[in-house]
């Protein structure tokens, strides 16, 4: 890896232009993520929060401000991020092993099998290389787009919304696999969602955004050990104050519902 | 309506090969009776069993065969033209926004004049041999595929476009690994069409000007008031259409295996 692996956003404003109507869908967004962070970013819908991680991903180009990883700026795609969508993205046509395989370039074949079968077993889907994704269920059609995101080693693994469509126990189940791929991979994680849970469950940090235009309203740093207990005061408290920048009338009921 | 399904459910092989060839076996049955009560004219319509009879002494002399054989290399050489010029024109019209809209006003205005208008042109340009009715079953097969071809392309889901960009996927193996295969399932329905125009195109152009193939049988049994060749000349074309089309439907099933598709109620 070159550099120090941070990625810094300064002043970044980004518009869209939709019949003759200007939305400004992010408004001067500072933020810094250090190498190796995991940093939730949490938000209603239309705030803003996949733009911002298509412009890390170098799926949308046109914005102002800045974005540098490592100190350079960044320039279109690179194999320095991967992405999961909320969508598992998978070629219908191709099996686990090869939708993963679809990943690499100018890998060597033995060196491929090795790289494949690696992250096969990391994301625990041993024994499915051949099975097809319309064979797969949801989470695990998720896993196999965890590890084809993996394989290039990116810097910085962009998770939109990657368990959103799951249900609550494969999420959980989710949940707890992305915190030790973390902790083996050891690199920068950026998840948006708009589960305020998880946020909290995963994030050293999470970003709380508003909408349009889409700003960061604040930012929280989530002081646990993991794996964390969702039950506990400390979670329950940060959960509170999330909530709290999203309905600000209801959040002496929530006292109490806690 | 459950109750129903599940009566259906009993016996389904037998069921389903009997639903399969029941409808025309009533048409046979009610053909034989019209025949035996003698309310057919035979001038108009041969009975059952004379159709048969020349359907026999025609497959048996070797002659049917030998037209069989004349159109269906005349269609695999114009369906194969067709179906190689289509994919590629149809690769290069699909991935490139320029060519399209250089192409796209001509395709639109060649593509309506059906084949058949193309004959006597066909005849003026490549005489009466071979090369003019390839000609004609190139132009009824070509558009479809093309069509096919790039409605495909077209069709591709975005969000895999968008991924193999993420992914930094070079070109040539984009279109190798994602392009082709997602094309694959409208492309052999395309083919399908394409055959199944190039078959009929063969026969149009044979009925007009041909010495041998299954359009000349049938033009010739006319003008010798044989009703009962006609009718054994457009049983066999309906019946090699049918076989052809079962090929490819075999064939896509094989290559798609990963496509799953509604298969009706």
């Amino acid at each position: 890896m070159n550099g120090d692996g941070n990625l810094v956003i300064h002043n970044l404003s980004k518009e869209f232009v939709n019949s003759q109507k200007v939305i400004q869908v992010l408004q001067d967004i500072n933020l810094s993520i250090n190498q190796g962070e995991f940093i939730s970013i949490v938000g209603g819908s239309g705030c803003g929060k996949t733009t911002l991680l298509r412009i890390i991903a170098g799926l949308e180009t046109n914005y102002q401000g800045t974005v540098t990883l490592s100190g350079k700026p960044l320039n279109g795609c690179g194999l320095d991020r991967g992405v999961v969508f909320q969508e598992h993205r998978l070629l219908p046509w191709r099996t686990v092993k090869d939708n993963i395989a679809f990943a690499l370039n100018n890998v060597a074949p033995q060196e491929r099998e090795r790289i494949i079968q690696e992250h096969i077993d990391l994301v625990g889907l041993t024994g499915f290389e051949h099975a097809y994704p319309h064979q797969l269920s949801g989470g695990m059609a998720q896993r196999v787009a965890l590890a084809r995101a993996l394989v290039n080693r990116p810097q910085i693994l962009l998770l939109d919304e990657p368990f959103g469509a799951l249900d609550a126990l494969t999420r959980i189940q989710m949940q707890q696999e992305i915190l030790r791929i973390w902790e083996i991979e050891k690199n920068t994680m950026i998840l948006v969602t708009h589960d305020i849970d998880e946020a909290i469950y995963l994030g050293d940090r999470v970003v709380v955004m508003s909408s349009r235009p889409g700003t960061i309203k604040k930012i929280l740093r989530v002081n646990l050990p993991r794996p964390r207990d969702r039950s506990n005061v400390e979670f329950a408290y940060l959960r509170r104050e999330i909530y709290r920048e999203f309905f600000a009338s209801k959040d002496e009921d929530l006292v109490y519902a806690i | 309506m459950y109750r129903k399904l599940r009566l259906w459910q009993i016996g389904t092989d037998l069921k389903k090969t009997f639903l399969y060839f029941s409808l025309a076996l009533v048409l046979l049955f009610v053909w034989q009776v019209l025949g035996i009560i003698g309310w057919l004219n035979p001038v108009i319509i041969p009975s059952l069993p004379t159709v048969f009879r020349s359907f026999g002494e025609y497959f048996s002399s070797g002659e049917l065969l030998r037209h069989i054989g004349v159109s269906m290399i005349r269609v695999l050489e114009g369906f194969g033209l067709a179906a190689s010029l289509g994919v590629m024109l149809g690769l290069a019209i699909g991935l490139s926004r320029t060519l399209d809209r250089m192409t796209d006003l001509l395709i639109q205005i060649l593509k309506p004049i059906p084949p058949i208008a193309w004959i006597p042109l066909a005849i003026i340009w490549f005489g009466i041999g071979e090369a003019s009715k390839i000609f004609i079953i190139f132009i009824g097969a070509f558009y479809p595929i093309l069509i096919s071809v790039v409605d495909g392309i077209r069709r591709i889901d975005p969000k895999l476009i968008e991924l193999a960009k993420i992914l930094e996927v070079p070109r040539r193996r984009f279109i190798k690994d994602l392009v082709l295969p997602g094309i694959l399932p409208p492309v052999m329905t395309g083919l399908r069409v394409g055959l199944g125009i190039a078959w009929m195109c063969v026969v149009a152009a044979e009925l007009i000007a041909a010495s041998e193939g299954v359009g000349y049988l049938i033009m010739d049994a006319r003008q010798l008031s044989q009703p009962d060749v006609v009718i054994v000349g457009m049983f066999t074309i309906g019946v090699i259409g049918k076989l052809m089309d079962s090929f490819l439907r075999w064939l896509s099933k094989r290559v798609l295996v990963w496509n799953v598709t509604y298969q009706g109620e």
